[in-house]
């Protein structure tokens, strides 16, 4: 596992999350979801590309039900943005990368 | 560098056409847009393929059909095909990022995708509720009331599977008879937590961050009522990929790909394979076949033509 992708949990998910001075991407997956499978590789190369502008995080929605939750998860992968603690945006499903960079981009702006 | 074959899609067809010209030593290249086994990839349990008598999960059987192309030196890309040229004696097939591949022949493999159901509220709450993907998103719903759209294998299927989590399952189908295999049929009649909602389409969606409830419409009385559940999975039927090949190749009413027995399209060294083809039946078992045979034709195009 890379480390550039943060895996958080319900412990450490306000402070590397909520708290972040950055954008922060928190990629929501388990295990035995195909389309997770799809897009984790994805989340690795955006986040080596937009290292130091862009947080990278991920949250085992198995482990972390409680996050999956407090979220409202209904489908993985759901890819949620934040910013300065609150929800920007969110993409659920295995979209292509250059839909995320361009999500990115625009909340980067 | 020019290509033998290129073949689109890497699910048990696509798969099946590389393992053979792969094996047959042709210059060989797959491109895959997602994951391989493709529709296979998100069933989770698959008990009607031969060979594995005790059944195996989709996810399985499709990382086992990859690693045995592979095993003949298949080479895999992850890619989008946004262009194709089909009509000169070279194929030219461009990737996403204008990337530009060469071929002999082309095998499309691509499949179908599930329809949409075109409701309100259907877009808005994907992934908040509405789900094309039981094995992806049923664990979200446990202890909840949930509905499944439709009559097919599918539809019965993943209802049974949500079962696991779900307190209650609705099934609703505009009929009053299901076209699935009459053993699943059997298996969600028994079911004491599927509970049928027939002759009865979906007309809206509703929710406010989550899904909240149905609104339904009996199609015998005109009668409409509104069904509490916290999640619909839609499994309506499917749609051909076909949306590249449109204006190039000739299609059928549903927008399927016409072949021949040998799985020939209407552009002579383009093949078609699985169930991207206009044919009678779809499964992995045909499928399969349908991917041996388009390796097979395209090879013999080959030999008759360069």
């Amino acid at each position: 596992m890379s480390e550039a992708v943060k895996s958080v949990t319900t412990d450490t998910f306000d402070n590397v999350v909520l708290q972040s001075q950055n954008l922060v991407m928190v990629d929501f997956w388990a295990t035995w979801c195909g389309p997770c499978k799809i897009i984790a590789p994805v989340v690795e190369e955006l986040a080596r590309e937009y290292e130091g502008r862009v947080t990278f995080a991920k949250v085992n929605t198995d482990e972390n039900p409680d996050l999956a939750s407090r979220f409202n998860i209904r489908g993985i992968p759901t890819l949620i943005f934040f910013k300065d603690g609150k929800i920007l945006d969110q993409v659920v499903g295995a979209v292509p990368k250059a839909q995320l960079k361009s999500k990115i981009d625009s909340l980067l702006g | 560098m020019l290509y033998d074959v290129v073949i689109i899609g890497g699910g048990p067809a696509g798969l099946t056409a590389g393992l053979y010209t792969a094996r047959a030593r042709l210059k060989c290249l797959l491109i895959e847009k997602g994951l391989s086994g493709g529709q296979v990839a998100t069933t989770e349990w698959i008990e009607n393929y031969p060979g594995f008598d005790e059944g195996i999960s989709g996810p399985e059987l499709a990382q086992r059909m990859e690693r045995h192309a592979r095993r003949f030196d298949l080479e895999i890309i992850n890619g989008t095909v946004v262009d194709v040229r089909l009509d000169g004696k070279i194929k030219e097939i461009v990737l996403d990022g204008d990337k530009l591949y060469k071929s002999k022949t082309v095998i499309i493999s691509t499949g179908a995708s599930p329809k949409s159901l075109d409701i309100r509220g259907e877009r808005e709450f994907r992934g908040k509720g509405v789900s094309y993907c039981a094995t992806c998103d049923g664990a979200f719903f446990s202890g909840e009331r949930v509905a499944v759209v439709g009559g097919g294998d599918s539809a019965l299927e993943e209802g049974l599977f949500l079962t696991r989590f779900a307190e209650v399952v609705y099934v609703i189908h505009r009929r009053d008879q299901f076209r699935a295999a009459k053993i699943t049929q059997e298996r969600a009649r028994s079911n004491p937590k599927v509970e049928f909602i027939l002759e009865t389409v979906v007309e809206e969606i509703e929710g406010e961050e989550t899904v909240r409830a149905l609104r339904l419409r009996n199609v015998r009385t005109g009668e409409r009522s509104r069904l509490d559940v916290k999640g619909v999975f839609i499994y309506i039927g499917y749609r051909p990929n076909t949306d590249l090949f449109r204006g190039s190749l000739a299609l059928d009413e549903d927008g399927y790909i016409i072949t021949d027995d040998w799985m020939a399209t209407s552009v002579p060294g383009v093949f078609a394979a699985g169930d991207v083809r206009s044919k009678a039946l779809k499964q992995i078992a045909t499928a399969v076949g349908d991917g041996a045979i388009s390796a097979v034709s395209a090879e013999r195009y080959i030999e008759e033509n360069f």
